[in-house]
Formats: C-alpha cells, structure tokens, sequence
C-alpha cells in the first residue's frame, strides 16, 4: 500500500513537470530558458539552444564511442588489449575540429554582445539603484522616482514558518508593491548602481543582468517588443533578504505609459519638495564615489510615497499602540542592520542603544529615516504610521528614554 | 671491522624505525605515509561536516517557504559550505594522495621537507577550528558567499577576523604543501626517471604546485586588504573612500580560476593513471597529456574574469575573456579523448576505482559541456548567478574531483593497508554515488534556466518539483557514502583478503614493486626504473 502511494505520488510529481503552463508565473519557462520579448533576448536565446545541440552533438560521438567501448571491449568478453599508444595525426585531427567549433561559436557570440553593448541613442533612461533589499527606479528627466519592495503578500509567507501556504500566494517572491512601467517599442537604457552593498538587476525575459556596484554606473539597454508583465529577481548575493528583493517589469503600449507617466508626476507634485531632500543624499553619495560616471545622475527626483497619506488619526495614538506596531516594523525593516537587540553591528552598523539620534529631539531621528546616512537608505516609502511607530519603539526601547513620534509629525517633516 | 658494524647497526637503527606508539605519532610525525593518511582522514572529516551543511541548504529548499533556518543562516551554510568543501575536503583529499603517492611513485623514500610537510597539515585543524567557530558567535558565521564579495562581506561581525585568518592558514598549508611537492619532484626522482617518463598524477600535481604557489598569496593580499579596509581605515575596495569594489573581484578570480584548475588537475592524472591500469593498455598520448595540462594551467591565468562578466566591463574586456575561456575547450578536449582512445580497443575490466573513474570522464564532461556554454558571454548574462551554474560547477567538483578521489582511494587502498576493499560494497557505493548525484544536480540545470538564482533559502512556487528532487538526491549521495567509509575502515582495521603486491592485473608504476601494506619506509635506496614499470605509462619506452 505504502508503495502504491509512493508510485502515485511519483506519478503525480512526474505528470506535474511535464505539464506546461501551469504556475509558471514567474519566468513562463519550465525546463529552459525563455524566448523572451526583446530582439536580444530571442538571439540570446538563440545562441543558447546553438551550444547546446553542438554539445549533444559532441556528447553523442564521444559518449557514444566510450560506451561501445565499455561494452565491446572488456575482458570478460575476450577482448584482447591493442598496442596502439599514439597517433600524431588524429591528435591533431582533433585539437583542430574543436578549435573551429569554437570559432564556429565565437562568431555570432560576439556579435551578439556587440550590439547589447550599444547604449546609444536611448529614447528613454531609467535609474536602478539597489538597496538591501529594495530597488529604486528613477525616470530621468521625468521627475518621478519611487521604490519597489517585495509585494505584502509575499513578505508576509515568506517568514519562518510563518503558516501560510506559499502556493496559494499570488506570485509568490517575484511580486512587487510598485513594478517599473516601461513603454513598448522604445529603447531604455538603464543606469544601473547600487546604494550599499552589490546587487544584480535580472529580468531574464529581456535578457538584462547587470551588476549594481556602489560607486558605479552600469549601462545596459532594452526594447521591449510585447506589452506584458515580466519578473525578475536580485542574482547577486547581497545579504539576508537576497532572495526577497524581485523586479517586476510593466510593459505597456506607449499611449498608455505617457497617461500612467503623467498620473505619476501629477500626483508626486505636493511632496515634492520633501522628497527631493530625502532621495539626494543618496545620489550624491554616488557622484562622489562615482568620478567616471558621466551619466546625469543628479535629477530632482520625486518620492509619491503612496502610502504615506495616514487615515485621519490625527489626534495620535497611545504609547502602547506605537510601540506595539513599532515592535513589527522594526524587525522588518530595521534589525538586519542594527539587530534585534539595538545593539547594531559597529562600526558599520551603529547601535541605537542609548543614540544620540534614537534619543534625542525626534525632528531628527524623522529625517534621518526619511533621508538616510551613509549606508542606511532612506526609508521614506515607509507610511507615517509605521515611521511614527517604529521610532517610538526604538525610543523607548532597551533602555532608551526618547520621544514620542506621531504619524503628524512624520507627516509634518516630509513637507 | 667493528668500527664498521657499528655504523651499520646505527643506520639500520636510523633507517628502519617503525613509527612512534600512541597519538604522539601522528603529531610529531614527519613520514609521508602517515602525513598521507592524517590528511586524507582530515579531508573526509571536512567532506562530512560540508556535507551535513548541504543537507541544511537542501532540506530547506526542498519546499518553497522557509521551513527551518533564518535567511542569515541559510547564507552562512551556503558561505561555510563551500569554504570547508574546496580548502577542507578536496584540497587536503588530493594533497593526502600527493603526500602517499608521489615518492611512491617517483622512486624516493619521502617528501623534500617532511617537518614541513608536518607543520602544513596540523595548521589545517587550526584554520577550521577558526573558520567554524564563528558559528558560535553572536552574529554568526560568514554569511557573504565563499567569494567574500565586498562591501557585503565588510558587514560581517566579529567573525570576520577569524574568516581572514582562517584564509590566510589554509593558504600557508597550501604553500606549504605545494612548496613540497614541487621541490619533491624537481629533485627527487630515482635516477633513469626524467619528467616525461613520470607518471602523469606527479605530473598534473607539479602544475597544480605551481598554480598553487602563484595564486594563494594573491587569496592572502586580496583577504589582507578587506582586513585593514574594516580595521585599519583603509578603502581599497570602498567606494566612498575612493576605492573600487570591482578591483577585489579581478584580484579574488585571479587567484580563483586557477584555484579551480588546482581542483581538478590532479584529478586528471589520478584518471589518467586508473584507466590504463583497467583498460590493460597504455595511456593513450602521454606527452599530448602533459601539453594539455600544461595549456590548461597557463589559460587558468588569463581567463579570471569569465566569473565577472555582469560586472560590467568594456567590450574589449568581455570580448578577450570570451575567446580565451573557450579556448580552454581545446586541452580539455584533448583529454577527453585521450581517455577514450585508451579505452578504446582495450581489455577492460570494471573495478570499483575503473567505474569511478569512467564515470569522472562522462560527468566531468557534462560539466565540461555547461562551461562551454557559461564562456558564451551574451548567453552567460542570462545563466550568471544561477542554478545553472551551481549544476555546472557542481558537476565538475563532485562527480569529477570528489569521484577521483574516491576513485584514487579505492585504487590505491590495497597498497595502503595491504586489505582489499569489499568489491560489493564499492560497486554498491558506486552505483548509488552516480544515481544520486545525477539524482541533485541535473535537475538544477533545468531550474538555472527557468530562473531561479544562486544563494537564496526560498523560491517562486514553479521550482518546486525540481527542488524537491534535487533534494532527494542529496540525502541518498549523503547517506551512500558511508558504504564507503565502512568499506575504507575494513581495510585500515585488517580485516578483508591481503593484497597482493601489483594488486591490479594492469598495474604499471614503481608504487606496485612494494610489498602491500607498503612499509613505513619505501625507496630507501632509489630503484632502477626499469622499462617493464614505465613502458606501459606511456610512449616512451622506444627511447631505451
């Protein structure tokens, strides 16, 4: 009985990776690479599936000529050992063949990489800067920025043994709260760099990974030729939460980029001002550390911070609650760095016990959330609420005898 | 004639002392024999503790969700794991065969520097004492990949001194050793063997030397500089102090694409010297064996930054390091088919070490085939820091270095022990050790492609089928291998049919002119390399 239910269970598991199409949220591919959706991809593709035939056809003769030997020449079945040692010429014969195999491959390789190589005349530039564990995407020029995180649902399956069955999670791990929307048809570029530590940027059905290296800017182009969602996710390890930092890549028809570009900058415009401030430091961190980089990096970014507009609790909430709900941010967001026990990881990560600025006037413990310092990143895509909780918490915390902060007063200083 | 009795009686006393009693011996031992085992031992201590760290990551990846361990330590098996396999499982396992082997087979009675060759091997349980202890530390071991990456790396706690010393002791005993090997063999060998009449592990363990001596202490000025870049207020590779976190990657692979070369070499010549043995034939294109090695060693250094190619560097730079790596397709090739012409027409018979070492040849090559496709640069964007190249990489470490080893092992074990090995059990070991790593690793190939990225303890709920195979796999390749450890300690505790002295049918070389066990000393007085042991290595036997 036992074993028929293992032979069922084998069946199904085998049944299940033969068929196509289901759950394949993420790349559309099951077995091999995807064809993807750009020009590049598709010859990226191509020189994929060249190689491999040729190393089934290479594996064929030899593997074939090994095991006929294996089988035809052992000694239980009478064989005789030849004498032959050495042959000049096939040794040549075959250093040679392989050698313009090679070549064979070289060929359209390198072409291939030529023309990914080409950045120039992009229609439209995007910035991508990695954060642990987060992405920004600026458009430059455009004044709109704004930072994608890993979508709630997933964020909240993915603890340990956090009980919920990740299958019935939409997208699970390769879901944002805000995807890069890009226009069909256009060449972007993209500048690729990275705020602290190095992270990849990989959208594999567009056939772009580049690193993001702190201190540089990458350039990599695209030409997306369908409308359609693709998802990617970080492919360079960079701490705890690598795996929990994915890409989603919005296509959309030009006409409607332009309204969804409009919509974006028409509705950043009242915090404009505030959030300018809070993307700088971290561009000007990048010019500085980044002498070769020519590319215009220093644009008046603008953060919408959607969630930022707090229901009217505008009376304030108790110290409990804060706390309490600053408890569970922190340990999202905060405690990689400076540990659960404020104790932080210095010199790198400084401890909030007993800080200066977790203790002192909470004007500046808001802003140095809201715009970052040195390697902490901006957390201004944070909600009021949550900035509000989180620096109770820490203020009140370990010891620690701080202020009280109101969503109101986050509210307050992103103006 | 008393004076010379005298001398006689004291160096008979010298010559032929036995080894000390108790665990004094293994400590103050400077016999390569002993050193050969202390080392092998080591090595399937670390295989074991590397081991137990890949059933952390594939239990947990086994479903999607995190099931058992924190992210942090996920990564810090994932770190561990490969530090403890590559220095502390095949780096010693080859060492311990170079350290038994190469003056058995060379002709001479020990290594050049047996006290050195002492002090290399006990810096070892140092190095990992270091290396592991930061696991229980506060913050944990290290948690940055085993390439040690900055800036990640930088924010690692107060291990990471111990992560930079531990490096820096595994280089030495590398050195070390190395150092030895290749004075050993430049030196050494009986009179009548000139270098292309050596066997071809001597061979592919002199380039590995050299590889060795020329890369670890770039490893050492690489790990040197993360250390005063976190203490001394450096910032050779800070951005933001002007320094550049790209120069440690060139720096790290360029002692890193060789070291993968000193992974695999001498596991060509222990290939090399099994399937002639098997095969009842002579190795086919000895000196196209050595020319190869010898390409492969020096393409080694000018191919580095293959592992760099979504770092993004000029055209130029992609394009060169594109044609060189696929030109190492060339030598390896030549190997490959060497392997086969020797089988080829032979009169084979399929012992344990023969089918590890055929296996090596069609797995290797597997692996050989997905590095063809890795040095594609345009293509490698897409496989880069995925499943895909931890099938590949992992297909030319396991079946191919770790099977030679084993394969080395049961090869020369009779010699060692003077037991022969269970031939049941090590076909049994065989057949599972070849089911099952297939079992973990091909369907990783599939999961590269369709995805999912390298170093991460969750995935999309798509991977999940392959995961849970490849998860199987390695809890069978784990468990198989301890048929293999009972068999090895069958012999080391006399039990099983004695050896005889040539062991193999085929066997050609000067380690099968000893009796089995070989006596503590060998070649005392250097043997006349006589054209029975070494016409059948190779070709030049016309020349006498």
């Amino acid at each position: 009985m036992q074993k028929m239910l293992g032979l069922a269970r084998f069946a199904a598991l085998m049944s299940s990776l033969l068929a196509s199409g289901s759950a394949l949220a993420y790349t559309g591919a099951k077995w091999n690479l995807p064809e993807g959706v750009t020009e590049i991809s598709h010859e990226v593709h191509g020189l994929h599936m060249m190689v491999f035939w040729i190393c089934v056809v290479i594996g064929v003769v030899v593997f074939g000529a090994m095991f006929y030997s294996v089988f035809a020449h052992r000694k239980s079945k009478g064989a005789v050992a030849a004498k032959f040692h050495e042959s000049t010429t096939v040794e040549i014969i075959w250093t040679a063949i392989p050698f313009f195999i090679l070549v064979a491959m070289a060929i359209p390789a390198a072409a291939t990489l030529v023309k990914m190589d080409d950045t120039r005349n992009a229609d439209l530039s995007i910035k991508v800067t990695g954060y642990q564990w987060k992405w920004q995407y600026e458009y430059v020029g455009e004044d709109v920025s704004y930072f994608s995180t890993l979508a709630k649902t997933s964020n909240k399956a993915r603890q340990l043994q956090s009980g919920v069955d990740v299958n019935t999670v939409d997208n699970y791990l390769v879901d944002v709260d805000n995807p890069l929307v890009l226009p069909v048809g256009k060449k972007i570029r993209f500048l690729i760099t990275s705020n602290d530590v190095i992270h990849a940027w990989w959208v594999s059905q567009i056939a772009v990974k580049k690193d993001a290296i702190p201190g540089y800017i990458n350039e990599v182009w695209t030409k997306i030729d369908e409308p359609g969602t693709f998802r990617g996710v970080c492919a360079e390890l960079c701490g705890r939460d690598h795996g929990f930092m994915p890409i989603v890549v919005k296509a959309l028809p030009e006409d409607e980029f332009k309204a969804w570009l409009a919509e974006k900058k028409g509705g950043g415009e009242q915090v404009a001002a505030a959030a300018t401030t809070s993307v700088m430091p971290a561009a000007a961190t990048m010019t500085d550390a980044a002498p070769a980089a020519e590319a215009p990096v220093e644009v008046a970014a603008v953060t919408p911070a959607p969630a930022a507009a707090a229901p009217a609790a505008a009376a304030g909430k108790s110290k409990e609650d804060l706390v309490a709900h600053g408890e569970k941010v922190y340990k999202g967001n905060c405690a990689a760095c400076h540990q659960v026990t404020g104790a932080g990881m210095p010199p790198t990560f400084p401890a909030l016990v007993g800080s200066k600025v977790a203790t002192g006037p909470k004007a500046g413990a808001i802003a140095q959330v809201l715009k970052g310092k040195n390697m902490m990143p901006p957390f201004s895509q944070l909600s009021d609420d949550d900035i509000a909780g989180v620096l109770t918490y820490v203020a009140s915390s370990w010891g620690n005898k701080g202020e009280i902060v109101q969503a109101a007063d986050v509210a307050a200083a992103r103006k | 004639m008393a004076h010379t009795d005298h001398t006689t009686h004291l160096h008979d006393d010298h010559a032929h002392h036995g080894p000390e009693k108790g665990i004094m011996r293994w400590i103050k031992t400077t016999n390569h024999k002993d050193l050969g085992t202390l080392y092998l031992v080591f090595a399937f201590t670390m295989f074991f503790i590397g081991g137990l760290m890949s059933l952390v990551i594939r239990a947990e990846l086994f479903h999607p969700g995190l099931q058992f361990v924190h992210p942090e330590f996920f990564n810090s098996m994932t770190t561990l794991h490969a530090l403890v396999m590559i220095f502390g499982g095949v780096m010693p396992a080859f060492t311990g065969l170079a350290n038994w082997m190469v003056p058995m087979q060379i002709g001479c009675s020990d290594l050049a520097l047996p006290r050195i060759n002492n002090w290399g091997f006990w810096i070892l349980p140092f190095a990992f004492a270091l290396l592991l202890s930061t696991l229980f530390m506060p913050s944990g071991g290290p948690a940055g990949g085993w390439t040690m990456y900055p800036p990640l790396v930088l924010q690692m706690g107060e291990g990471f001194p111990f992560l930079i010393f531990a490096v820096h002791l595994m280089g030495i005993s590398s050195i070390t050793g190395a150092i030895n090997v290749a004075v050993t063999i430049l030196n050494m060998r009986a009179p009548g063997m000139t270098l292309l009449k050596m066997p071809l592990f001597c061979w592919t363990w002199l380039i590995t030397a050299y590889l060795l001596i020329a890369t670890m202490p770039v490893l050492a000025g690489a790990v040197t500089m993360l250390l005063t870049d976190r203490y001394f207020g450096t910032s050779f590779f800070t951005a933001s102090g002007g320094g550049d976190p790209v120069l440690f990657q060139h720096v790290f692979w360029f002692f890193g694409h060789p070291e993968v070369y000193i992974l695999i070499l001498p596991a060509f010549g222990v290939v090399s010297t099994i399937i002639p043995t098997f095969a009842r034939k002579t190795l086919f294109g000895y000196d196209s064996m050595v020319y190869a090695t010898a390409s492969i060693a020096f393409l080694s250094f000018i191919v580095w930054a293959h592992h760099m190619f979504t770092v993004g560097m000029p055209l130029a730079g992609e394009l060169f390091f594109m044609f060189s790596t696929m030109l190492i397709a060339v030598p390896t090739g030549v190997k490959v088919f060497n392997w086969v012409a020797t089988m080829w027409r032979g009169s084979m018979t399929f012992e344990t070490p023969m089918l590890f070492a055929v296996a090596f040849v069609f797995l290797f090559t597997i692996g050989g085939f997905s590095g063809l496709m890795l040095a594609m640069a345009p293509v490698d964007f897409q496989y880069h820091d995925t499943y895909f190249v931890v099938a590949h990489f992992h297909y030319v470490l396991v079946p191919g270095a770790v099977f030679s080893i084993l394969a080395g092992v049961y090869y020369w074990i009779p010699k060692w022990t003077g037991r022969m090995y269970s031939e049941f059990w090590g076909k049994t070991h065989f057949w599972l050790s070849a089911v099952f790593i297939n079992i973990t690793f091909f369907p990783q190939h599939f999961l590269g492609l369709a995805g999912m990225q390298r170093r991460v303890p969750d995935y999309a709920v798509q991977f999940t089928d392959f995961n849970e195979i490849s998860t199987i796999g390695a809890f069978g390749f784990f468990v198989s291998q301890f048929i293999f450890i009972f068999n090895m300690l069958r012999c080391m505790s006399k039990s099983g049919v004695p050896a005889t002295d040539r062991v193999w049918e085929g066997a050609h070389g000067l380690e099968w002119t000893v009796p089995s066990p070989a006596p503590y000393h060998t070649f005392e007085v250097p043997p006349y390399v006589g054209d029975d042991e070494t016409s059948n290595l190779h070709d030049t036997a016309k020349a006498h």
